[in-house]
């Protein structure tokens, strides 16, 4: 099942980063896992939170977000671990647009989250090889 | 020794250059009554006859001439002339129906490149000089002004048109240019282009530059000065009264001798049309007094200055007009390109956004800057750096098309543009020309 992911746009200035994470916090909100991808003028952030709805209506007012379906598989804590999922996506010919990835809530796991051209393609492939999918 | 290209009108007496004026003027009307029907029909509205104007002091009672009838009188309703007997045109920068087409008979070219001639021998040209014209050519008046200005004054003329900086520099050291001529931001880059590449000032050939077609300050002149080794003159004129010449700087480098045989300069107050005494400031008016294809009367330029009758040590009479310091309307002059905040708008309409912009102009490295933010769609954003770059290409390549000149586009999250009083302030101009 893939998960939801909030992507917001964010002007390169000050502060700007600092409003949208007071905001989700305010709001009770669990911020699980963010990244962000930036160039000289923007950067968008991109996170996975425990209520995404809510996060959307405390930001969409004023702020230019979209919610993108992810991948999200756990990672073993070993070597290797990461070359496996992504031969399993090689093998199914699936194209990763961008990854990261997050401390995940077993102990010694990962999650990476994958942002895909074809989710149900990866999720079963994964899950195929062996790779437990969120 | 002050040069001068023609002595006998540019050190004329007040009085020689009144009798030249009210002369010159008697004609000029009936010209335009006879010929311009667009005119004759705004001097009927205002009760205005040729016989009611028969001195420059009458020329108050003439009506104003706008930009908007200008396009309204595109292309040619403001024609005074056949056809057959014009020679050639210019035009503008600015988009379809923005544009001004001017057009020019034989006497109009000769007479305009005596301005420019004029310009140039007080520059310090003469024949023996070797002048570099990186004025653009064609449409653009300034490469065909400086140009013919050149010949008639005798110098060997480079004609470089603009850009492609390496083959300006090789041209001008190969061949010991002495003067240049361009836009003052375009002199600044080929100083530090010269410096990046370790020329000295001294060596090149230069002794003059002669600059204009978009604004500049005292700090700019002195770079200028300085990075080239040269004496940096200002020039002023515009499409619609010829092209550049219609002043210029002279050797005392404290504002520009308004060429007064050819063109009578008033300063109005912008917002009730009031003729004001001399040294107010105000909106510069220029009534062409001879030229014969398109004859504006009281053509309102929109830009701001002082005129001033003081004696001018270089010995030249005619009134001199100050730098301009600034647009009476919400024109930008941007790189030497007329924007209008009104055509940003029409491309974000056209090309789907609303239109809560911002447009910043700056200065960096001594070239105009153009950034605009956009406030962007939610909807139409994804959440991919690329896709993000790729709209913003769109639009200013679209914007590029429109004016003229490429910004650069920020996208921005919406009501996020400042707001003073519940109106977007659209324009916000770092340059600091006029402080
Ligand atoms: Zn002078």
């Amino acid at each position: 099942m893939a998960i939801t992911q909030l992507s917001v746009f964010l002007e390169n200035k000050p502060g700007k980063l600092y409003e949208v994470v007071k905001r989700i916090s305010e709001a009770g909100i669990n911020l699980r896992a963010m990244t962000i991808a930036e160039v000289r003028d923007f950067g968008i952030l991109r996170i996975i939170v425990s209520d995404a709805k809510k996060a959307m209506e405390v930001l969409e007012d004023d702020h230019i977000i979209t919610t993108t379906e992810v991948v999200s598989a756990v990672m073993e804590d070993k070597a290797g671990a990461l070359y496996d999922i992504l031969q399993a996506l090689e093998s199914a010919n699936v194209n990763i647009e961008y990854m990261y990835a997050y401390t995940g809530e077993v102990t010694g796991s990962a999650n990476v989250v994958f942002r895909v051209d074809d989710i149900e393609g990866a999720e079963a492939q994964l899950r195929e090889a062996g790779v437990q999918v969120l | 020794m002050t040069a001068y290209y023609q002595k006998e009108i540019e050190t004329a007496s007040r009085e020689e250059i009144l009798k030249i004026q009210n002369e010159k003027i008697r004609k000029q009307v009936k010209h335009v009554y006879e010929n311009v029907p667009y005119y004759r029909n705004l001097m009927e509205e205002k009760g205005v006859t040729p016989d009611d104007i028969q001195s420059v002091d009458d020329i108050k009672k003439l009506p104003f001439l706008s930009k908007a009838d200008l396009r309204e009188a595109y292309p040619d309703g403001l024609l005074a002339v056949d056809l057959k007997d014009c020679v050639r045109i210019h035009s503008t920068s600015g988009t379809t129906g923005k544009r001004v087409v001017a057009f020019y008979t034989q006497h109009d070219i000769d007479l305009w490149e005596e301005c420019c001639a004029r310009a140039i021998v007080a520059a310090g040209g003469s024949e023996e000089d070797v002048l570099q014209v990186c004025y653009g050519y064609g449409l653009f008046t300034g490469g065909a002004g400086l140009d013919g200005g050149s010949h008639k004054v005798g110098c060997l003329t480079l004609p470089m048109s603009s850009g492609n900086t390496d083959r300006q520099i090789q041209f001008m050291m190969d061949l010991g240019a002495t003067i240049i001529c361009c836009t003052p931001s375009y002199a600044a880059f080929i100083g530090e282009t010269l410096a990046e590449k370790g020329y000295k000032p001294e060596d090149n050939k230069l002794k003059a530059g002669i600059f204009g077609a978009e604004p500049w300050t005292e700090e700019m002149r002195q770079n200028i000065q300085n990075s080239l080794g040269i004496k940096a003159y200002d020039i002023y004129g515009l499409t619609e009264t010829s092209g550049p010449g219609v002043a210029f700087e002279c050797e005392a480098q404290s504002g520009m001798h308004i060429n007064e045989d050819h063109f009578y300069a008033e300063v109005i107050d912008p917002d009730t049309g009031e003729v004001l005494p001399e040294g107010s400031k105000g909106e510069l008016v220029f009534t062409a007094l001879d030229k014969e294809a398109f004859p504006l009367l009281r053509y309102r330029t929109r830009d701001i200055c002082v005129l001033s009758r003081e004696k001018c040590p270089c010995g030249r009479t005619h009134v001199k007009m100050s730098k301009p310091m600034g647009r009476s309307d919400d024109m930008l002059i941007i790189r030497g390109v007329n924007v209008f905040p009104s055509q940003i708008e029409t491309v974000l309409l056209n090309e789907g956004y609303t239109p809560n912009y911002q447009i910043e102009i700056g200065r960096k490295n001594n070239t105009d800057t153009l950034d605009i933010y956009v406030e962007a769609d939610p909807s139409k954003i994804s959440d991919k750096i690329a896709d993000i770059q790729d709209m913003e290409a769109s639009l200013a390549s679209a914007m590029r098309t429109m004016l003229g000149i490429g910004p650069k586009i920020h996208l921005v999250p919406p009501k996020t543009i400042t707001r003073s009083e519940g109106k977007a302030v659209r324009v916000i101009d770092n340059r600091k020309l006029h402080d």
